[in-house]
C-alpha cells in the first residue's frame, strides 16, 4: 500500500500555481482539446500534457493503475468506434483514400486520422487530470473556489473528498486482506467473477462504515463551528502571483490559437484531404 | 454575592424521539467555575448523552425530548444552537483521527477560527501562539494523520482550544492513546487548565488514568441516573466503583485483595502520597505470592530471525528476533509508530516480506512464503482494530461460519462449530441479529470468533481492549483465555499495562524499530527504564510498592 492516490507535496510550477488559477487552466486546456479536430493542434497539446506530467514529477508508481486502465479503455473505445462506424472519418471529411481492401470495413485514411484525434484526446486529457490531482493541495484549492463564488460549504466538500481518498484506500485495502485470509478469493489467482464478487461485498463494508464517518465527521465539523456564519476565512488562503498570470495568458492564448484555428479551417475540423 | 456555576443541571430527564424510555433521568449536577470533573459509568450508562447534551449535538443533530433546565454560565440555554454552545464548551472528541478536517496540522488548529471568519493575519498569529502553547511548532505542517498518538491528541486539544471556549469536554480522551502519552496528556492539561482558568469535564473509562491527576468531582452515571456524585478519596473509601462494573485503581485492588482495610488509608485518591498502618507489611506478603507463580516453557511453534521492514525508505523496524512457543500469551508493547502494527501485519501475511525469516516450527514444514492468505489463516489469525473492516456478512451466526464454509466444511460440523464459540463469547442468544445492530463491543468480540473459527495456530489481535469500558473489556479477554486453553498461541498488541499484566505471560517491547525486551511483565514494569522506553506508565500497584520500598519484579512469572 505504498502508492496513495492523490495530492502529494512538492516544489515544481504546478506546486506553485494556485489553486483556482489550475483549475481555470485546466478546464480551458480540456475545453480546447474536446472541442478541437484539428490533429495538428491535438498533437501540440498532447506534447504539452505529457511535458507537463514529466515537469510535474509525478511517479510511474502512483499512476501505473490509471494509466493502463486508461489505455485499456481507450483502445476498446477505437475498437468499437471501427466496428460499429467503419467510415465514420470518410462521412467527416468527404472522401474516401483506401488503405486495405474495400467494402464496409475497408480501412481508410480518413477512418484512421478521426480514430487518432480520439486516442489524443484521451492522451491530453489523462496527464492533464493527473497533473491536477497530484499537485493541488486539496484545502488551497478549495479556498480557491470559495474564491471565485462557489459556497464555502461546496468547496470545502472537496476538501473533505480528496483528504479522505487516501483514509478510503488504507481501510479497502485492510477489508481486502482480512476477506482474502478468510477465504474469498480476491487474489491475483482467483477467477473475474470471484473477483467481482468480493470486490463488491468489500464496497458495501466500505461504504456503510464510510457512511458512518461522514456522519461523525459533520458532527465533529459544527462542533468546532462549520456554518456559523455566511463567510469563513481560509488558512491557505493564496493570493494571485505573477506565475497564475503567466500561466493563464499561456494557457488563453492556447485557446485563441484554436478558435483561430477553427476560423481559418471554417470548421472545427482541419482536413488535410481536400 | 454567589458565582453562577460552570454548568448546572436541574432535573434533567432525556428521551430520544426513538426510544420508549429516557436514556437520562432526573439529572442534577453543579459543576463550579474552574473545576475538573470526571464523570464515569458502565456502556450504556447515558454518559455519552450526557456529552451530548452538553455540547448541543442534542437536540441540533439528534432529535429528542430534553425537560428540566441546563444552565451555562448561569444562562438557561436548553434552546441555544450547536454554534451558541460551541462557543462556551468545546469539545474533544473521543476518537481524534474523525475530529482532523485540515490537511496539516496547522489548518486543523485553524479551522474553528476560519469558521469565526478571521482574518488571514489573526489565523496566523493564532495558530502559532497555540502551536507554541501545546509544543507543535515542529509539526505544523504535517498531516494530522501522520503523527503519533500523544501528537494527534494534542493537535484535538489545539483545535478545541483556539475557539476559546472556557469550558472543555473531552470525549474518552485516553481512548486511543498508549498510557505514557495518556499521562503526558492530562499533565498538559493541568498547566493549561491553570494558566486559562478553564472548567473541564473528562468523560473517560480509564478511570485509574484520571485520577492520578487533581480531580474536584467524581460523577457516576447508571441507567441515567446519578448514581454517586462527589469526592474521589470518597468514591475509592467506599469502593463504589466495582459496583457498577468499573475497576477501582490497581493499588486500591491489590490492598483489597490483600484484605487491608480501606478506611484506615489517609489521601486514598493520590498513589504519591497514600499512607496507612502496615501498609509496607501488607504490599511484602502480596509480592511473594506473586513470585510464587511460574510458567512451564513449551515447545516452539514459530520462529522470527532477522526481520526488517522499511516503507518509503524509512526503516519501521530491524533486526528482530523472538521465538513463539506453543500455548503462549504475550503482549506487544511499545509507542505509537514503534512498528508493533506493521509487525503484527507482516506475521499475518499482509504486507510483503522483505528481509529475514518468519519460519512455522512443523512437521511437515510449511513455506509461508509459497501458500496464500487462505492457508496462511489457517496458521496464523490476524484480528484488525476496527471491527468495522471485518465484518461483512448479514447475520453473527454467518459471520462466524463463513470461514469455514469457504473451506467446504460440512454444515453439521460448521453449525455445531460456530455455535460453541458464539457460546464462549456471549452471542449465542443473538446468533440470528444482524451484525449492524450490535454494540461495538460485541462487534469486536464476533471479529475475533470470525477469525479464531479456523482454529490457527497462533491469534494476532491489535489493541482488542481500545475503546471498551471495563466489563467489555473483561467479556473479551474471557473470550481470549478459552482460545488459549484451547491451545492457541495469542499475541495481541496492547497499550494497556494492566491488561498485559493480569493476562499475558510474556511481554516484547519495542522502541523505534528495535526490540528491546523479550520478558514477563512484572519484570518489564520492575525495569523504569524499559517502562520509559516503551512509553508505559508503571502500575499504580508497583509505584505505591516502589514508594514504600518495597521490591518488586525479581523472579517474575516465568520464574
Amino acid at each position: 500500500m505504498d502508492n496513495l492516490f492523490g495530492y502529494q507535496t512538492g516544489q515544481t510550477v504546478f506546486h506553485r500555481l494556485t489553486g483556482s488559477a489550475k483549475l481555470i487552466i485546466f478546464l480551458l486546456l480540456t475545453i480546447s482539446g474536446v472541442l478541437s479536430f484539428d490533429i495538428r493542434y491535438l498533437l501540440l497539446l498532447t506534447v504539452i500534457a505529457l511535458l507537463g506530467l514529466w515537469q510535474a514529477q509525478i511517479s510511474w508508481q502512483q499512476i501505473r493503475v490509471i494509466v493502463i486502465l486508461t489505455v485499456i479503455f481507450a483502445l476498446l473505445n477505437l475498437i468499437l468506434i471501427y466496428v460499429f462506424a467503419p467510415q465514420y472519418g470518410v462521412h467527416l471529411f468527404g472522401s474516401q483514400h483506401f488503405i486495405l481492401s474495400s467494402g464496409p470495413y475497408a480501412l481508410t485514411q480518413e477512418q484512421l486520422l478521426y480514430e487518432a484525434m480520439v486516442l489524443l484526446k484521451y492522451l491530453f486529457s489523462l496527464p492533464l487530470a493527473l497533473i491536477f490531482l497530484f499537485t493541488t493541495n486539496p484545502s488551497q484549492f478549495s479556498a480557491g473556489l470559495n474564491r471565485i463564488g462557489v459556497p464555502y460549504s461546496v468547496a470545502y466538500a472537496v476538501t473533505i473528498t480528496l483528504r479522505y481518498i487516501p483514509n478510503t484506500q488504507r481501510q479497502f485495502f485492510m477489508i481486502k486482506k482480512v476477506q482474502e485470509a478468510r477465504g474469498y478469493n480476491i487474489s491475483k489467482k482467483s477467477s473475474w467473477t470471484q473477483k467481482i464478487t468480493g470486490v463488491v461485498r468489500i464496497l458495501t463494508t466500505l461504504i456503510f462504515s464510510t457512511l458512518d464517518q461522514i456522519d461523525e465527521v459533520t458532527q465533529a465539523m459544527e462542533l468546532r463551528r462549520f456554518g456559523k456564519g455566511k463567510k469563513r476565512s481560509w488558512y491557505y488562503e493564496q493570493s494571485f502571483g505573477k506565475l497564475d498570470a503567466i500561466a493563464l495568458i499561456l494557457a488563453l492564448g492556447f485557446l485563441v490559437l484554436g478558435i483561430g484555428l477553427m476560423m481559418i479551417n471554417h470548421s472545427r475540423y482541419w482536413n488535410p484531404f481536400s | 454575592m454567589m458565582v453562577a456555576a460552570a454548568l448546572e443541571f436541574k432535573g434533567v430527564t432525556f428521551k430520544y424521539d426513538v426510544q420508549q424510555n429516557s436514556t437520562l433521568e432526573n439529572i442534577s449536577l453543579t459543576i463550579p467555575k474552574g473545576s475538573r470533573t470526571l464523570i464515569v459509568g458502565p456502556s450504556g450508562s447515558g454518559k455519552s448523552t450526557l456529552a451530548a447534551l452538553l455540547n448541543g449535538v442534542i437536540p441540533n443533530s439528534e432529535p429528542g425530548e430534553v425537560q428540566g433546565e441546563i444552565y451555562i454560565d448561569g444562562h438557561l440555554s436548553n434552546k441555544d444552537s450547536i454554534f451558541d454552545r460551541s462557543l462556551k464548551i468545546g469539545t474533544v472528541l473521543q476518537n481524534p483521527d474523525t475530529q482532523f478536517v485540515g490537511m496539516t496540522v496547522a489548518e486543523d488548529i485553524a479551522f474553528v477560527l476560519e469558521n469565526d471568519n478571521d482574518s488571514h493575519d489573526q489565523l496566523v498569529t493564532k495558530v502559532k501562539e497555540w502551536a507554541q502553547r501545546l509544543r507543535l511548532e515542529e509539526l505544523l505542517d504535517l498531516a494530522p494523520q501522520v503523527l503519533s498518538g500523544g501528537q494527534k491528541q494534542r493537535v484535538a486539544m489545539a483545535g478545541v482550544l483556539a475557539g476559546d471556549s472556557p469550558i472543555l469536554l473531552f470525549d474518552e480522551p485516553l481512548a486511543s492513546l498508549d498510557s505514557a502519552s495518556g499521562q503526558a496528556m492530562l499533565t498538559l492539561l493541568d498547566e493549561l487548565q491553570a494558566e486559562l482558568g478553564l472548567t473541564v469535564v473528562i468523560i473517560e473509562h480509564r478511570v485509574e488514568d484520571v485520577l492520578r491527576h487533581t480531580v474536584d468531582q467524581v460523577v457516576v452515571l447508571q441507567e441515567g441516573e446519578v448514581a454517586y456524585q462527589g469526592s474521589a478519596a470518597e468514591l475509592l473509601k467506599r469502593s463504589i466503583l466495582p459496583d457498577y462494573g468499573l475497576a477501582n485503581p490497581k493499588y486500591i485492588q491489590s490492598l483489597q485483595d490483600l484484605g487491608y482495610p480501606l478506611d484506615e488509608l489517609e489521601q486514598i485518591d493520590d498513589v504519591q502520597k497514600v499512607t496507612g498502618p502496615n501498609l509496607k507489611n501488607y504490599l511484602e506478603r502480596d509480592l511473594a505470592r506473586q513470585m510464587s507463580q511460574s510458567v512451564e516453557t513449551t515447545s516452539p511453534i514459530l520462529t522470527i530471525k532477522d526481520l526488517s521492514y522499511q516503507y518509503q525508505n524509512h526503516t519501521v523496524f530491524s533486526n528482530i528476533n523472538f521465538t513463539l512457543h506453543q500455548g503462549e500469551w504475550l503482549s506487544l508493547v511499545g509507542s505509537n509508530g514503534a512498528g508493533k502494527s506493521t509487525l503484527s501485519r507482516l506475521l499475518a501475511g499482509f504486507l510483503p516480506m522483505q528481509t529475514g525469516e518468519i519460519r512455522l516450527n512443523q512437521e511437515p514444514e510449511v513455506d509461508l512464503s509459497q501458500v496464500t492468505l487462505k492457508e496462511r489463516a489457517d496458521y496464523i489469525g490476524y484480528v484488525a482494530q476496527n471491527p468495522v473492516e471485518m465484518l461483512i456478512e448479514t447475520t453473527v451466526f454467518g459471520e462466524v461460519a463463513a470461514g469455514l464454509r469457504l473451506r467446504g466444511v460440512d454444515d453439521n460440523k460448521i453449525t455445531a462449530e460456530v455455535q460453541e464459540y458464539l457460546k464462549w463469547a456471549n452471542l449465542y442468544e443473538i446468533r440470528n441479529w444482524p451484525v449492524n445492530v450490535l454494540s461495538f463491543g460485541q462487534k469486536k468480540r464476533l471479529s475475533i470468533l470470525s477469525v479464531a473459527i479456523l482454529q490457527p495456530k497462533i491469534l494476532i489481535l491489535d489493541e482488542p481492549t481500545a475503546g471498551q469500558d471495563y466489563q467489555h473489556a473483561q467479556q473479551l479477554m474471557t473470550l481470549l483465555q478459552k482460545l488459549n486453553q484451547s491451545g492457541m498461541t495469542i499475541v495481541m498488541v496492547t497499550h494497556d499495562v494492566n491488561i498485559m499484566q493480569e493476562w499475558t505471560s510474556r511481554v516484547l517491547a519495542f522502541h523505534q524499530g528495535r526490540l528491546i525486551a523479550d520478558t514477563t511483565p512484572g519484570e518489564l514494569l520492575a525495569n523504569q527504564e524499559l517502562v520509559a522506553l516503551a512509553e508505559l506508565c508503571q502500575p499504580t500497584d508497583y509505584i505505591l510498592a516502589q514508594r514504600l520500598g518495597v521490591t518488586v519484579g525479581k523472579g517474575g512469572k516465568r520464574g
